[in-house]
């Protein structure tokens, strides 16, 4: 049998390989000349401003691993439902509606959402979409409270809605472990730290 | 012998892309051309991309026959937009209607809505004749004509293709769940337009 023309090459100059250098290579590095009003700094800020505050990437990432607990339909039915429903309190924001009591609800949304996960709840469909709706209300307030002046307020909201689902992404990834019995534990460890970080966040925030 | 011939091409090829070509800033005023411009619009125009991105999705969700009416009402229905606003004047930005489009178009698609042919295509018409009339605003103060139509219309034809081919295919449960998704994302997007077209009007 004659071998393939691939396996006659030296490993180090694999045709894949070559493909990811000259890619590599070609890859452009952001050009800052002329950027027409602020598109740049618009999609990078809204991508990075879910990932700014700690309390914010906590409660993210908890919403994805209950939902990996959770299972389907939960699993993508709660990710889901947190952008759109963060997005419309960021709507809120940018219209100028008040909401009391903001930075309280995104610490308790990191507390019962990493009390969820340490306790495997398995509430009904219904109110465990509800309850991270409610939470996303806050965060999204709050981002669109703290929105950048001059910013691309379009290519921010495609930055930020990808930045919020890529943190569900990646608590989905990490609820992936629940399929293993070590693996359940160290998200109900995991969930017990949430918990513990989100009631840091309350007392600062009660303080 | 082969191996040797992969190792020049290892170290020729990055060689050629660091070779210095001139730099052609503004290509605008240099020639890209309008048929270039109009094929690269969609691309670099958001508030266009997302609704035909939404409307592209929910028709291959819905099957095959609603992707091919969908391929050639959009692209026909935005040149139809851009020519009567040619006679026509658009009256400025209508970002509500966007705005509007793109949070219905991305909840049809996160909720899986199982609407039939004839209303698909007709929020494919609905979209191609509004956003093709505010297109032509930017085509008058561009100056440039009927290639800069021919290549957004191009472009919007190969989106489709692209685009509703491959999930028309999906039939795995998860992926169709991907795409449920990327509609509630582009509902997300929507609201959040919407919150900026407000703050903008109210100065």
């Amino acid at each position: 049998m004659t071998p393939s023309w691939q396996h006659r090459l030296h490993p180090c100059v694999h045709p894949i390989w070559t493909l990811a250098w000259m890619v590599m290579v070609a890859w452009p590095l952001t050009a800052l000349a002329h950027t027409k009003g602020g598109e740049a700094l618009g999609f990078s800020s809204g991508v990075q401003h879910p990932m700014s505050g700690l309390d914010h990437v906590l409660a993210m990432i908890a919403v994805g691993v209950w939902g990996a607990q959770l299972g389907a339909p939960a699993v993508w039915l709660l990710p889901v439902t947190f952008p759109m429903v963060m997005a419309f309190g960021g709507m809120l924001a940018l219209l100028g509606v008040p909401l009391p009591g903001i930075e309280i609800g995104i610490a308790v949304s990191a507390l019962a959402l990493g009390c969820m996960v340490c306790r495997e709840a398995r509430p009904p469909l219904w109110m465990a979409t509800a309850l991270v709706g409610f939470f996303a209300i806050f965060h999204g307030h709050a981002h669109g409270t703290e929105l950048p002046a001059g910013a691309n307020g379009l290519l921010y909201s495609v930055g930020f809605v990808l930045g919020t689902g890529g943190l569900h992404a990646v608590g989905i990834a990490i609820g992936l472990l629940h399929r293993w019995r070590a693996g359940q534990l160290a998200l109900r460890v995991a969930g017990a730290t949430v918990a513990v970080a989100g009631g840091v966040f309350l007392w600062r925030a009660v303080l | 012998m082969r191996s040797r011939r992969w190792w020049q091409l290892w170290l020729v090829v990055p060689a050629l892309l660091a070779v210095g070509t001139p730099v052609q800033a503004h290509l605008m005023n240099t020639g890209f051309g309008p048929f270039y411009d109009g094929l690269t619009h969609p691309f670099v125009t958001p508030e266009d991309l997302l609704p035909v991105v939404a409307v592209t999705l929910l028709a291959g969700l819905r099957g095959a026959q609603c992707g091919r009416w969908v391929l050639f009402v959009l692209p026909w229905a935005w040149l139809s937009g851009m020519m009567v606003g040619l006679v026509i004047i658009p009256p400025g930005s209508a970002s509500w209607l966007t705005c509007g489009l793109t949070i219905a178009l991305g909840a049809l698609v996160a909720a899986d809505q199982k609407l039939p042919l004839p209303m698909v295509v007709g929020l494919a018409m609905v979209l191609g004749l509004a956003h093709g009339w505010m297109n032509s605003a930017g085509l008058a103060q561009a100056q440039s004509g009927a290639l800069s139509m021919v290549g957004i219309i191009s472009a919007l034809f190969g989106i489709v293709a692209l685009l509703a081919g491959p999930v028309v295919a999906l039939h795995a449960a998860w992926a169709r769940v991907v795409v449920r998704v990327a509609g509630s994302w582009i509902t997300a997007i929507g609201l959040l337009m919407l919150g900026w077209t407000v703050r903008a009007a109210n100065g």
